[in-house]
């Protein structure tokens, strides 16, 4: 037995502790946001937020996480009320097969709960360990950088000389 | 008793007066930045190579910044040093240095105005390098992009930020002079010793220091520290489970990885990334100096190695949870969170370099310090950009203070057989708050590298 802290609400779920945070999640409490993409660490699509912090889920056992708050894209807001990352997803129209951007809002809310005035290049370094095959890249990072000008009152996107040059 | 004082007072005199004239060494006239026209291409490709040999590039560029531009913050035990910008530029690189003033740089560190350089920069090492390779070095730096920028002044407490203090330093410390050929050594050793302890300068990392900052000449490639990272042994008492060969070593510098001892980590991946451009006789040559400082494996290590290449075939396809997992002792919490964390990689079918190092033959688990291990469990190898390499994620947000613990405990007991390391909790904690600084890179080329992952600069 495990109990687990998810969105807020507590969890007692009959799994093996070794078991990955992701398999619970996704298995017993049919969390399906986060995904299994290469069960390795690689790709970033199982990313949910620990204790404020972005991990890869199917590399956490669900014993280790006991007693800590974990935080799911489901947490973010829900389909008629999203929240103001995934509204800014929507906006920016950010998905194209979508598998990633789970993973991908996850690690961007921790990145701006940590850092609110994140750069561009700040967000561009933070989201390097997620990967997406589908090539949205630049939605993703505009999304990311309208959520965090929202969240402070300015008008929102990428700084125009950063959006089309290298991270550096 | 007056005369007697006279005497003392003659005597300090003399000796301030013989130090000042050991100490002070004049400026070198400046020079026009020389046109590229005058240097043999030849020449200047050399030079490219020799300044991979001597990693100029992991302290002279920011990374990120421009290449060979200097500011970089050199930590060190008694402050912080930023290295020099050593592009052609006019006014704030070397561009008005001639090759004379470079030599002497390279051979005593001295700079273009006279100033004594502090030994941050290895010239303990670079005294031994030859003329016309200080000649190829030279006609490669001064024909790169001159770069405009001016470094931070060091942060060095008084009397250390007084240059005239390193003159001292160097009359204990530095014995300048070429490298000497060792009449008893074949032409390849001799070879591998003048790269090794010249222009690659191994020993500043891998030799241990003392309280004054200088390698200590007993122990000699016997480990020391780089960039908030073990530099292991490269003496007799290395910590590798399986002692290194020629064979081996030739391919863990030629390619960064080696199937018996794993990849390059931490600083050590710049250098093998660097290494890339030497001839294979070259790194042919270090492996075999380096080979004969370690010296024939004792009778009893080659017997352990045996034992550890047997552990790895019975090993294949995964170590049995230790019995004792569901009991609460250290090391059973701990190879719990092997099975289920590490075990994926680490116990998995795919070979080197892109699986998991199997830790029974893993010198980081093995060694007597646990900086290493830490470093890793907490911030993973981050990947190359741009090119096929090794990946580890990092743990930090994942594992709290005491399951690191836990889990290194457990790694020791279980592939190396030895106790846990009594100050791996102390080193973790540092570790994480940043007050214990460690240096976190792609290996791919600190140009494009981004700051510092994950770690706290």
């Amino acid at each position: 037995m495990v109990k687990l802290n998810v969105n807020g609400a507590a969890h007692d779920v009959d799994v093996d502790p070794a078991t990955p945070l992701l398999y619970v999640l996704r298995n017993d409490l049919k969390l399906n946001g986060a995904k299994f993409g290469c069960g390795l660490g690689q790709c970033g699509a199982c990313t949910v937020m620990v204790d404020g912090e972005a991990v890869f889920s199917c590399l956490t056992p669900a014993m280790l996480v006991e007693g800590r708050q974990i935080r799911t894209v489901e947490g973010l807001g829900t389909i008629d009320n999203p929240g103001p990352m995934q509204k800014a997803f929507i906006e920016e129209q950010a998905a194209q097969c979508g598998y990633c951007i789970a993973g991908m809002m996850m690690r961007a809310q921790a990145l701006l709960e940590a850092k609110p005035n994140a750069a561009d290049a700040d967000i561009r370094q933070a989201l390097e360990p997620n990967l997406c095959r589908c090539g949205t890249h630049m939605r993703i990072l505009r999304a990311v950088a309208r959520v965090r000008d929202l969240m402070q009152g300015k008008s929102a996107g990428l700084a125009p000389a950063k959006a089309t040059g290298r991270a550096s | 008793m007056k005369r007697v004082w006279i005497g003392v007072l003659v005597l300090v005199v003399a000796c301030a007066a013989g130090f000042g004239a050991y100490a002070w060494k004049p400026a070198i006239d400046p020079v026009e930045p020389p046109q590229r026209a005058s240097f043999d291409q030849a020449l200047i490709e050399k030079g490219a190579v020799l300044a991979s040999v001597g990693n100029c590039t992991a302290c002279h560029t920011k990374p990120g910044e421009k290449s060979f531009a200097g500011g970089l913050a050199v930590p060190t035990p008694f402050g912080t040093i930023y290295s020099t910008n050593i592009t052609p530029d006019p006014k704030t690189g070397i561009g008005r240095w001639s090759e004379a003033a470079f030599s002497r740089a390279m051979r005593e560190g001295v700079d273009r105005d006279g100033e004594h350089l502090y030994p941050a920069f290895p010239f303990d090492h670079f005294t031994l390098v030859s003329d016309e390779d200080n000649k190829a070095l030279y006609a490669y730096l001064m024909t790169r992009r001159p770069v405009e920028n001016k470094r931070p002044a060091n942060e060095l407490p008084f009397p250390l930020n007084m240059r005239i203090v390193l003159a001292g330093w160097k009359l204990l410390f530095f014995n300048r002079g070429a490298y000497r050929e060792d009449a008893s050594q074949s032409a390849e050793c001799n070879r591998g010793a003048y790269l090794v302890e010249g222009l690659g300068h191994c020993g500043a990392c891998h030799t241990p220091r003392n309280a004054l900052g200088a390698e200590r000449k007993g122990s000699h490639l016997a480990g020391g520290e780089a960039e908030g990272w073990t530099a292991f042994a490269l003496d007799a008492s290395s910590s590798a489970p399986i002692p290194w060969t020629h064979d081996s070593l030739f391919a863990y510098l030629r390619q960064g990885w080696q199937a018996d001892h794993g990849v390059a980590n931490g600083p050590m991946a710049e250098v093998t990334g660097n290494l890339a451009r030497l001839p294979d006789a070259d790194i042919s040559a270090i492996a075999t100096y380096l080979t004969s400082r370690m010296g024939e494996p004792t009778p009893e290590r080659m017997a352990s190695s045996e034992e550890t290449r047997k552990k790895l075939s019975t090993d294949q396809g995964g170590t049995p949870i230790p019995a004792s997992a569901t009991t609460a002792g250290a090391t059973s919490r701990g190879g719990a969170i092997y099975q289920a964390a590490c075990a994926s990689c680490h116990d998995g079918s795919r070979p080197s370099p892109f699986g998991g190092i199997d830790f029974h033959l893993s010198s980081t688990i093995a060694a007597p310090d646990p900086q290493n291990s830490i470093n890793v469990v907490l911030f993973g190898l981050p990947a190359a950009s741009g090119r096929q390499s090794p990946i580890m994620p990092g743990f930090a947000a994942t594992l709290k203070d005491d399951q690191v613990v836990d889990l290194l405990a457990y790694l020791r007991e279980a592939y190396a057989a030895k106790p846990a390391w009594a100050d791996a909790q102390a080193k973790l904690a540092d570790t994480r708050s940043g007050k214990y600084q460690v240096s976190v890179r792609p290996s791919d080329g600190i140009e494009r590298a981004p700051e510092n992952i994950g770690a706290k600069d």
